[in-house]
């Protein structure tokens, strides 16, 4: 590892010129709960490290006008969780980023190194791309917003533009009939990185159907991912057993996960299978409402 | 804090109430700035991947691991170490005195942590049932695997039973 410049940055338009003058010379550091790693295993290397944590403001969490939650991309998990607009208005965000790791890593890493750091084991992205989050960049063409749903590349690979800088993620405040389960599956230790995350949305129409639903899935692709095959399967129909073992089948054929510690590429697929099959049961089961 | 050329960074932090300025590599880790330029050797390191909890403080308050924070991000915070729990007149916390009377260590590698950690619970959780001490103890491993003599110490501090209690144990 060879000596790094720190600027610790006052705004984001600063940290858009350093980064701007720099060029692959120059890394931000949000947490660091990520970066301190790769720093230490030599995976990256700067010359010039930019801190977020001095940016005014950029942690803040709020409600705009159009009542969507928009959370700084400073925000930490442990904030995020604990929150009152997050869990008044998103419980199922709230539980999830709750179950992140470890009280200490909750309390350092945040929502945007999170996300622009796209390890794909990482648990807030399912529930958010259920939720059709939209993240806000800067860089130096400007602002813009981008859908998470195309937001993930590959692995640690991200739509950000050389240069850009994740500010924030948005989702809409979804209407108290929407219905949420989310599965961590964990067989190893309650703070390890899951084997398959599962988020399912159901947007049930007083008929009895599906009016819309969202199926995603974290740990077992290159990115998180929606199972679209199993969404188109449910989406318009009354459920029934049948349909959602032939939604489960399909999302398991949708993902490509790799063997590592946490299972082999087999097992993986067949525990997105039960898992999503599960969160899809526990999402329309009429008495409970599941966060 | 400007960065002069060599990458060194003026560095003011306050640990347990006394303020230092040092100047450190930007790559200096919390946890070696804590050992190596401070000597307080009390905050351990275990894994320095952010696992096993050895390394735990208290930064403004908030529980974090020293392994995993570079020692730039504490500027002009304040740390909080194992040694920085004791009142000034070195008299135990309630946590260590009853990690003490009721057998919440055997080794002591990781007790740092867990009394850091607890400190930090009770901060936050004054009166957590066995359910929540569980659940923020995660993060903390204890390889003597001594974790009933953990919960049973921090349920004993939070009841507020004195050593006497567990005495004889
Ligand atoms: S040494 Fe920091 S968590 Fe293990
Ligand atoms: S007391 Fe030995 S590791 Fe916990």
């Amino acid at each position: 590892m060879r000596p790094f410049s720190y600027v610790p940055a006052a705004s984001l338009e600063e940290a858009v010129g350093v980064l701007a003058r720099h060029g692959d010379e120059a890394h931000l550091l949000a947490g660091g709960t990520s970066f301190v790693l790769l720093l230490q295993q030599g995976l990256v290397d700067p010359g010039v490290v930019v801190g977020l944590s001095s940016v005014p403001g950029l942690n803040t969490i709020e409600r705009d006008g159009a009542g969507q939650l928009r959370i700084g991309a400073m925000a930490t998990l442990g904030r995020i969780e604990g929150d009152p607009l997050v869990r008044d208005a998103l419980p199922c965000l709230s539980e999830v980023v709750g179950r992140v790791a470890t009280v200490r890593i909750r309390n350092q890493a945040t929502i945007g190194g999170n996300l622009a750091h796209a390890d794909p084991a990482q648990d807030p992205p399912p529930i958010l791309l259920a939720l059709d989050a939209v993240v806000e960049a800067i860089g130096p063409s400007g602002r813009r917003t981008i859908p998470l749903d195309s937001f993930f590349v590959d692995v640690f690979e991200t739509a950000l533009a050389p240069g850009e800088i994740l500010t924030a993620v948005r989702v809409a405040a979804p209407s108290p009939a929407i219905r949420f389960a989310t599965v961590k599956f964990l067989p190893r230790t309650v703070d390890d990185f899951a084997t398959v995350t599962v988020a399912v949305r159901i947007d049930p129409s007083p008929d009895g159907r599906v009016a819309d639903l969202r199926i995603a899935l974290g740990a077992v692709a290159p990115v998180p991912l929606r199972a679209v095959a199993a969404e188109n399967a449910i989406r318009g129909h009354v459920p029934d057993e049948a349909l959602l073992a032939g939604a489960a089948e399909l999302a398991r054929d949708a993902v490509d996960p790799f063997d590592d510690v946490r299972g082999s590429a087999d097992y993986k697929r067949e525990m997105t299978r039960v898992w999503t099959l599960r969160a899809l049961r526990r999402a329309l089961a009429p008495s409970e409402r599941v966060a | 804090m400007a960065a002069s050329a060599d990458g060194r960074l003026a560095l003011r932090v306050t640990v347990n109430g006394t303020l230092h300025e040092l100047t450190i590599p930007g790559s200096r880790l919390l946890i070696d700035l804590l050992r190596d330029d401070l000597g307080l050797t009390g905050t351990k390191k275990g894994c320095a991947i952010g696992v096993c909890g050895a390394c735990s403080v208290l930064v403004d308050g908030e529980l974090m691991s020293a392994c995993l924070l570079l020692a730039l991000a504490v500027q002009g915070r304040s740390v909080t170490t194992v040694e920085g729990l004791a009142a000034p007149d070195g008299s135990l916390s309630a946590l260590q005195a009853a990690f003490i009377a009721h057998g919440g260590f055997q080794c002591g590698i990781c007790t740092p942590g867990q009394l850091v950690a607890a400190t930090a619970l009770l901060a936050h959780q004054p009166d957590p049932d066995e359910a929540e001490v569980r659940a923020w103890m995660t993060g903390n491993l204890c390889r003597c695997t001594g974790y009933l003599g953990i919960v049973a110490s921090i349920r004993a501090a939070v009841i507020g039973e004195g050593p006497a209690a567990g005495a004889g144990e």
